[in-house]
């Protein structure tokens, strides 16, 4: 079976009333997985024995009717750490590496009896935005198998959109949850940075790295996060503040809620389809009573230079220990240990690893780290007091996530320049660590359109709630992509 | 050409607290090799560091007795290197924001006084232990990664080895009575770098320096330092030129042997660690902290001597070390008297740790037994002759008042008891009066070898005196 047609709250009615069990979800998902992934390749492992003992013992014990989760499949992003699963992040530097422990995302999903039914493909540690990067071959855009996905959560993105699971968790550095959400139609949110324990994340950009999740629906999405979220002693960065209910507001009512659309988001380089459909959103926030105003948010231009430097100068340091000496990758023939550095992490990191090791290296260097590293904290220090200055006045950010619908793969692998220009519209949000989301806003030449929501630190309920009243005005989640008969 | 010696010393500290500086695992010196350590300490993937609160408010501790300034806010900062001992490949430091800063510790070198400036304390984690074997495998043992660590950095206000020697002994004394350690150099938790320049005398600029390793106790910092300032200035006075590098010093030879000359500084690619919260300190913390801070030794000897009155040696001696100190405090809190406690435990309780070889600690003396024991000398339920019986008793563990009770050790002092046997050996020896009437002092010492024979040693000799003496003058 296919998840295009359901969401959490039908599954889980039926899971209780006995319509199917969790076994035979278990089973027709795997079914489905097997089929869609020889186009697709969504995953890097699909967990099928595990997956389905797992199932049976949630029937053997009884589907909890007070647990959306209970019994539901799952997908987990491949840097967020499963106990005993193969998790490689991406890399054939953990192409290896089954993790001593899990995630407390991954616990936490456990908690809640939901399956784990696989791990999702990603680029290279997270880095990169088409999901070409990853060792282990790349993904498919669901609306078109010669489009790429996005990246860096690109497995998971198009896993749920094609149909092959409800929900899966993604992690988002710079857009990486929010770019393929944006190109695959679906909904995708990364939460105020604390709002979801880091522990168990494969780390990129510390300072930026946050945990988020896919889902068709914005309910679903909201019921994810429901789970997820949380204070964890094991994060310290992790925030004290309670959970609210994020399914709670769902009412479908956005009368005189301020919206402000930044007018640097709708200018160079962003397409022209692109542009039209998110004006047309703003319109249909107008038409159910919100105001939408223009605002601007003047330093975001510099928010893409100022990205690559501090997210690879946190990346260079967090993967010095893929050494080959206690997991993972190790040369074969070292004559010393520093042989068997070099060796290990030349054969085990791919180009955009290596790139972004040497941008962030360099940037920390004595001699470069008040010109680079220095100057690109205070760039991120303007960035956020922009953000500051416009949540005074309003509830949400609008705009589109992406400049462009999904590309043809391979079209930007030899060019990373402009391939980082795709982050240009999420990077802020990361810098900010603010909560932002992409939702499906329409469609241009067959391919979603993404738009783009930001709030205010912890206030993902905002979003929820807008996304919620657009989503049921527009109906466009009930769209679905021809799986097999692309175009 | 006359030289002058500077020199600057570097003093790790490992700090005592329960669990580690960023880990929940345990700090414990001897534990089976990886014994103490979980997924933070292997630099696991996916780990993140969780800071102890108890390792800064050990370090604001080493602040505040070394009379530095704490820091009103901090943030830790990530020192990157490789190495096997160092599994997440870099150590997480307080590079940009020491806690404490411009502090100071008073050494005394031939009398004389002087104070030595501290100038920053750090915070930061330990490393893990290579070892090599002959078998070609190196080991690597990550109990010590993430123990924390305070780095005390002096001024270079020290100028000679001897005033070395006397601030790491200052030194040690004054971070082992604020309890956060138990600096010991032959356990590691205290070890020492030393940079050393010569310059002549009366030149401005400090000469170029060398950096000594490999400093296993104090009297190799001095006889190494004693070294390399002759070697410096031999290669000055030769004609040569002293280069930048780390010497390593020899125990066999007590010379220095080169190491690695340093080319530039190294770079450590410092940025804050994004892992962790910026934290702040407020006054409140740090008058937390001051009050749970021990009293120091140069307090306590003030208190021993005016309080106490305790000679300025003997105070001296004992808060050489915490242990002993606080060994000292307890017992005449039991209520023993401070000159005789301090007696004993200068005298025969030391003379018994150096023939056990053990700490006062692991004896099974206890302060209350001391105590106990002194008591009883005092009111004279027992002679120092017998105290020694006592003595070892309790040095056994032996409850005093109980020991002498099951011996008959108790003294006889009771004149009720002692009168008729001072009449009856006076009535029977009456040459012994006439010998004393007549200036004789010998016989009374004849006299009370009687009495004590009479009573198997146990009349109490000053009460004896006084009775024999008043009997005599009576005849």
């Amino acid at each position: 079976m296919n998840y295009f047609e359901t969401d959490l709250t039908q599954l889980h009615d039926q899971l209780v009333n006995k319509e199917i069990s969790s076994v035979e979800l278990t089973q027709a998902t795997l079914a489905n997985i097997k089929k869609t992934e020889t186009n697709v390749n969504a995953f890097i492992t699909v967990n099928d024995d595990a997956a389905l003992a797992q199932a049976k013992a949630v029937d053997d014990k009884g589907i909890d009717a007070t647990n959306l989760f209970s019994g539901i499949p799952i997908a987990i992003k491949d840097n967020i750490l499963t106990k005993d699963i193969l998790t490689t992040a991406g890399s054939k530097m953990l192409s290896n590496f089954k993790p001593v422990f899990d995630a407390t995302a991954t616990e936490k999903l456990y908690g809640q009896d939901a399956i784990m039914i696989g791990k999702t493909n990603m680029d290279e540690f997270a880095m990169g935005s088409t999901t070409e990067t990853s060792y282990f071959n790349a993904t498919k855009n669901a609306w078109d198998y010669t489009k790429v996905p996005g990246g860096s959560s690109g497995g998971s993105a198009s896993a749920v959109a094609s149909g092959e699971v409800l929900a899966a968790l993604g992690t988002d550095t710079g857009g990486s949850i929010r770019q393929p959400a944006a190109f695959n139609g679906i909904v995708g949110l990364k939460p105020t940075y604390g709002r979801v324990s880091r522990w168990g994340l494969i780390a990129f950009g510390s300072s930026l790295d946050q945990i988020g999740q896919f889902t068709r629906t914005v309910r679903d999405n909201a019921a994810v996060l429901n789970i997820i979220a949380g204070h964890d002693q094991r994060d310290q960065t992790s925030s004290q503040r309670e959970v609210p209910d994020y399914t709670a507001n769902l009412t479908g009512d956005i009368k005189g809620m301020k919206i402000a659309l930044p007018k640097e988001y709708l200018g160079e380089g962003i397409s022209k389809e692109v542009k039209e459909t998110i004006l047309n959103a703003a319109k249909q926030f107008e038409a159910m009573g919100a105001t939408v105003e223009e605002v601007s948010l003047p330093h975001s231009k510099y928010g893409v230079a100022a990205y690559y430097i501090i997210a690879s100068s946190e990346a260079s340091s967090n993967l010095q220990r893929f050494d080959g000496i206690r997991y993972g990758y190790r040369a074969k023939d070292a004559k010393n240990l520093n042989d068997l550095y070099v060796k290990s992490r030349t054969e085990g990191f791919g180009d955009e690893v290596k790139r972004r090791i040497m941008l962030g290296t360099f940037s920390l260097s004595a001699g470069s780290y008040d010109a680079f590293f220095k100057k690109a904290a205070q760039v991120r220090t303007l960035i956020v007091q922009d953000f500051q200055r416009v949540f005074e006045k309003y509830d949400l950010i609008m705009g589109p996530t992406t400049p462009t619908v999904a590309f043809n793969l391979g079209a930007k692998v030899e060019d990373p320049a402009e391939m980082y220009m795709n982050d240009v519209l999420t990077i802020p949000v990361n810098f900010a660590g603010l909560p932002g989301m992409s939702i499906n806003a329409g469609f241009s030449e067959g391919l979603p359109v993404g738009m783009h929501l930001i709030a205010k630190h912890f206030d993902e309920a905002s979003i929820y709630k807008a996304a919620y009243a657009f989503e049921q005005a527009t109906q466009l989640f009930k769209q679905i992509p021809q799986v097999g008969g692309q175009k | 050409m006359n030289f002058e010696t500077t020199i600057g010393l570097e003093v790790h500290v490992e700090m005592k607290t329960n669990s580690k500086a960023f880990s929940p695992s345990p700090v414990e010196y001897g534990a089976a090799p990886n014994a103490n350590t979980n997924v933070i300490d292997w630099g696991y993937p996916g780990v993140l560091p969780q800071a102890n609160k108890g390792a800064i408010e050990f370090g604001m501790r080493a602040a505040l007795a070394l009379h530095a300034t704490v820091a009103p806010s901090t943030h830790w900062d990530r020192k990157n290197y490789f190495y096997p001992d160092n599994p997440k490949a870099y150590q997480i430091t307080e590079n940009q924001q020491p806690i404490g800063q411009n502090g100071y510790l008073e050494i005394e070198v031939d009398g004389q006084t002087k104070r030595i400036g501290i100038r920053e304390l750090h915070v930061e984690e330990d490393a893990g232990k290579n070892t090599h074997n002959p078998n070609g495998y190196s080991y690597v043992d990550l109990n010590r990664q993430g123990t924390p660590l305070i780095e005390i950095v002096s001024e270079a206000d020290i100028t000679s080895p001897d005033e070395a020697y006397a601030y790491l002994e200052a030194l040690r004394q004054t971070i082992q009575f604020t309890g956060i350690s138990d600096v010991k150099m032959e356990e590691g938790s205290m070890r020492v770098d030393a940079n050393l320049s010569v310059r002549p005398i009366g030149q401005k600029e400090f000469g170029v320096k060398t950096e000594l390793k490999n400093l296993n106790s104090f009297n190799y910092v001095r006889k190494g330092l004693e070294f390399e300032a002759k070697r410096q200035v031999q290669v000055l006075m030769a004609g040569g030129a002293i280069q930048q590098e780390t010497r390593r010093y020899d125990e066999a030879t007590g010379t220095t042997i080169l190491m690695r000359v340093k080319e530039g500084a190294e770079d450590y690619r410092y940025f804050p660690e994004p892992d962790l919260a910026p934290l702040v300190i407020s006054d409140e913390w740090v008058k937390e902290v001051q009050a749970t801070l021990p009293e120091g030794a140069p307090a306590r000897r003030k208190r021993y001597v005016n309080e106490l009155g305790i000679e300025e040696y003997d105070a001296k001696v004992i808060t050489q070390t915490l242990e002993m100190s606080d060994f000292f405090d307890a017992t005449v809190k039991e209520g023993a008297d401070a000159k005789r406690t301090a007696n004993y435990l200068m005298g025969d309780v030391n003379a018994y740790m150096n023939d056990k070889k053990l700490e006062l600690l692991e004896t099974k003396l206890t302060p209350a037994h001391l105590a106990g024991m002194i008591k009883l000398i005092e009111d004279g339920t027992i002679s120092t002759k017998q105290a020694k019986k006592v003595f070892k008793a309790i040095m056994e563990g032996q409850e005093p008042v109980a020991y002498v009770e099951a011996n008959g050790l108790k003294q006889l002092s009771d004149p009720a008891v002692l009168q008729p046997i001072i009449n009856e050996i006076l009535d029977n020896n009456p040459q012994s009066i006439e010998d004393f009437k007549n200036g004789k002092d010998r016989a009374v010492g004849f006299l009370i070898g009687a009495i004590m024979k009479q009573t198997k040693g146990q009349a109490n000799p000053i009460v004896v005196n006084q009775l024999l003496m008043t009997s005599l003058n009576a005849r």
